[in-house]
């Protein structure tokens, strides 16, 4: 019996690592000579992995969502006679070297572990190699052919400047192309550039840590929920002036007011009259679970990204009290304080780009939420009453709704129901 | 174990390698080179430089000796004689000034050095066993610089008395008499070298001509020269193994010849250096060499490779300029490696020296051209030298002169290099070069007469 080391093969695009996404086998599974035994993604797509031999798996060299390095051991087979791997050597703790061997036999005994022959035996996938599209070999001796000529510093500056030299007429000797000819031929192929150079770098920014969750989220939200958009306009003349008399009599003791908590009240009061929109959908189980208290989700912009506190049970929390939850947690985010429970656990969520809020926008659902309210930027805008235009404080709001929960009966209802309520603030005042 | 991440890990300290360290690390990357034995490679510690040293003696030992009888100049001397050891003390003193010239390089950039044998684990780690234990490395890129080595003859395994071309520069006596197996230019300098300190030497070369790349007029010089350094050269014959101290050869018409050697050398071409788990990243391969694109880049992301291991030509300064430019790429700038010629030198006697395209090449990629050709028999510095045997020649493209080519042999040609590929790079046309004033007297003035030549004529012939 002899142990057949697998090694993950160059699966093509170029990369040199690539995620481990399923396993077919077990460690004492039997696997049969070219059975898939696992599956690993690059950057576009999953790429199966066969095993090369018969025999019995003995050891995984990873778990699902584990990114492997290419050549690194995948797997290994107990195979029946001989294998391309020393059985004594554990793959978790490679023999260390003892000061007692001698530097030869270590040589000897690493290159024993692993066997040249491990790399022809590891079907090669290869998809696309960047190399493969050059002639073999130096390509140095294409002078005068077909290459523009032009001196090393010339070619460097329409580098630089992500010019082609092909598409460049030389005014030297031989149709040379000298950095005159760069600069008159950026002036004639880009007019409006005004001998301005274009910027042809390109940076690469790893989506790590907070972006990549973001990512992972809003690709899920969006891909998951059909969402439907309403955006309605808001006449906050009255709300504002409310808000002017409560922040000129009670802002010394109580703090000073947005809009925000008015929203806020506006929603617990909404969705008290329409439970279904305060809830969480687990699609997988088929179930809506309708939630008494409401845990409103505050859409927060951070140095590092959207962070989204949760301000709880603002069903028994008055406008003052609101505020201040938000300033607290908004606080936390900015600092890195924030804790998980106050990150986790809204049933709805608002979002408000403030005076950026723009005249409508399409907000994404914070999965598994099935509804969120945006709130659009307050404009004067002429109204007619009747008779005359006045001039009126005008707000959009656009409220997304997970169509398959709620209906668009339901979301239009809700959304007139924070229109009315936002108008004549001293419904929002009344307690109870 | 320790273990270290770095931005950067070079395998390799020869040309390409230390010069891609040096380089990346005064751009600010976080460099780490690995080198196995000493900084620069074959190059620098059993190559062009060691090579160029014992060349040296043994031309100047040969020109005393020349002046030990009759001769034009009127000079007379006692015949030499060379204590090679000492020569060899003085030679490997130059060598050991560069190591720690390169090693000085490198940590003024700022480039961190580790001694030991590098291993690859993965496209992403090294192992590499250093004196003070095993050290994992975590590079965000590896270049791999690890050169080549000299290819053995099965038949004719490296011994005591059979030598490959580092033996041989490191001997301490003249051999009475050496038998070259392999007329490249590796085993016709080292050849001629020991003919001019008195051994016997015969070349055994298996093709129809000694430096089978270069054409016939190029080698006729060498050729002349090596008759008069008695040197025998076999073509169309191959060595078959060592009896009792003599080297067997099989000649064309399938008679063998045994040889009388004292030492037998080895020069039959080199191999890439693979030996550091390459194998095991299943990078995409050129034949036995890794393949690249412009970038220098390797199949894999990450991964580039530079130097010998990428394949012909095997040249440091051909490296160097891959190591620049990957350490550029590396920091960030917008850099290819898009040179158009890469000169080549042949430090036999006399020297040869190509830059760019033969008309072979012109010819073979459909480009017509003209050629301007200069005897140094012309040249009043050859002559004052007593040397006047080579010539230049210049290959333009006949429809606008432009130089594509330059081929040289003669005695110091080396020097000219310069000129030849400046002006391949710079894109000069015969013209420019037969317009420009060469300074008199030097032989410099033939490159200005031969490119006269590609134009209709020259002024001195």
């Amino acid at each position: 019996m002899g142990i057949f080391s697998i090694r993950l093969p160059d699966v093509g695009e170029g990369v040199a690592e690539a995620e481990l996404v399923e396993w077919n086998v077990k460690v004492g599974d039997t696997v049969l000579e070219d059975d898939m035994v696992g599956a690993v993604m690059t950057d576009k797509a999953a790429v199966e992995i066969p095993t090369s031999v018969t025999g019995k798996v003995i050891w995984l060299g990873g778990e699902v969502g584990d990114v492997i390095a290419v050549g690194a051991e995948l797997l290994r087979v107990e195979v029946e006679g001989e294998g391309n791997a020393d059985a004594s050597a554990v793959p978790e703790a490679k023999p260390e070297p003892v000061s007692s061997v001698s530097k030869e036999s270590q040589i000897v005994e690493s290159s024993d572990t692993t066997a040249p022959e491990a790399t022809p035996e590891s079907a090669p996938i290869s998809v696309k190699d960047p190399t493969t599209d050059l002639p073999p070999g130096n390509t140095t001796k294409s002078v005068g052919g077909s290459k523009p000529l032009a001196a090393p510093s010339v070619r460097k500056a329409a580098r630089d400047r992500g010019i082609d030299l092909r598409s460049v007429t030389g005014s030297g000797p031989a149709g040379r192309i000298t950095h005159d000819d760069l600069q008159g031929h950026s002036q004639n192929s880009q007019n409006n550039s005004y001998g301005k150079q274009p910027n042809t770098s390109v940076e690469e920014v790893k989506m790590v840590g907070l972006r990549r969750l973001i990512a992972n989220k809003m690709s899920q939200s969006k891909k998951h929920i059909p969402h439907i958009t309403i955006v309605e306009e808001i006449d906050v003349t009255s709300l504002e002036q409310t808000r002017e008399e409560l922040n000129t009599s009670y802002e010394a003791d109580r703090g000073k007011l947005t809009v925000l908590p008015f929203m806020m009240k506006a929603v617990v009061e909404a969705v008290r009259l329409q439970p279904v929109i305060n809830a969480l959908f687990d699609d997988e189980a088929d179930m809506v679970r309708q939630y008494g208290g409401v845990h409103i989700g505050i859409a927060t912009q951070t140095d590092n990204g959207l962070m989204v506190p949760v301000v709880r049970h603002c069903e028994v929390r008055n406008l003052w009290d609101s505020a201040s939850e938000v300033g607290r947690l908004a606080a936390a985010c900015r600092d890195g304080s924030a804790s998980r429970e106050e990150l986790s656990g809204s049933t709805i969520t608002i979002t408000s780009l403030g005076p950026l809020g723009a005249i409508a926008t399409t907000p994404i659902i914070n999965h598994p939420e099935v509804a969120i309210v945006g709130i659009n930027k307050m404009v004067i805008r002429p109204f007619w009453d009747g008779q005359q235009f006045v001039p009126r404080k005008m707000m959009n709001i656009s409220c997304s709704f997970d169509h398959r929960v709620v209906d668009g009966w339901d979301a239009a209802v809700m959304v007139q129901k924070l229109k009315t309520l936002l108008e004549q603030p001293a419904m929002l005042l009344v307690e109870g | 174990m320790n273990d270290k991440h770095v931005k950067l890990l070079v395998i390799g300290a020869g040309p390409g390698g230390y010069v891609c360290a040096i380089k990346a690390a005064k751009l600010g990357v976080e460099t780490l080179l690995v080198e196995e034995s000493k900084p620069g490679g074959t190059c620098l510690n059993v190559g062009c430089i060691p090579s160029k040293a014992i060349i040296h003696a043994a031309d100047e030992f040969y020109k005393t000796g020349s002046y030990a009888v009759e001769n034009e100049l009127g000079i007379s001397v006692a015949q030499p004689t060379i204590d090679l050891e000492k020569t060899r003390a003085w030679k490997d003193e130059i060598v050991k000034r560069l190591n720690s010239g390169v090693e000085g390089l490198l940590k003024k950039a700022g480039a961190q050095t580790l001694y030991g044998k590098a291993r690859f684990l993965d496209g992403k780690t090294v192992e590499v066993e250093s004196l003070d234990g095993i050290v994992k490395i975590h590079a965000d890129n590896i270049v791999i610089a690890t050169g080549s080595t000299p290819i053995e003859v099965p038949s004719l395994p490296f011994s005591d008395y059979v030598m490959s071309s580092t033996d041989a520069l490191a001997l301490g006596k003249v051999p009475e008499s050496l038998a070259v197996v392999g007329g490249g230019y590796i085993g016709l300098e080292i050849g001629t070298a020991f003919a001019k300190l008195g051994a016997r030497v015969v070349v055994i070369e298996a093709a129809d001509q000694i430096l089978p790349q270069y054409d016939s007029a190029l080698i006729a010089p060498v050729l002349k020269r090596l008759r008069k350094l008695n040197i025998e050269v076999m073509t169309n014959a191959s060595a078959e193994g060592v009896s009792d101290g003599n080297l067997q050869v099989r000649l064309k018409d399938g008679s063998s010849r045994s040889l009388t050697a004292d030492k037998v050398l080895v020069t039959v071409g080199r191999k890439p250096r693979t030996d550091c788990g390459i194998d095991e990243l299943s990078l995409t391969m050129n034949g036995t060499y890794i393949n690249i694109d412009e970038k220098c880049q390797t199949s894999m992301r990450g991964v580039y490779a530079i130097g010998d291991i990428t394949g012909e030509p095997m040249l440091a300064h051909r490296a160097m300029a891959q190591g620049e430019v990957v350490a550029e790429i590396i920091a960030g700038e917008n850099s290819v490696y898009d040179k158009n010629c890469i000169p080549a030198v042949c430090f036999t006697d006399p020297e040869i020296v190509t830059a760019g395209l033969s008309s072979q090449e012109a010819l073979a990629q459909d480009i017509e051209v003209s050629i301007g050709h200069f005897p140094l028999q012309a040249n009043g510095r050859a002559m004052t030298m007593e040397r006047d045997d080579g010539f230049i020649r210049v290959v333009a493209r006949k429809d606008n002169g432009v130089v594509l080519g330059i081929q040289a042999v003669g005695y110091q040609v080396s020097e000219l290099s310069a000129a030849f590929s400046l002006a391949i790079e710079m894109g000069a046309r015969a013209e420019d070069i037969a317009a420009t004033v060469h300074a008199h007297p030097t032989v410099s003035e033939g490159f200005q007469e031969a490119c006269m030549s590609v134009l209709g004529g020259g002024l001195h012939i």
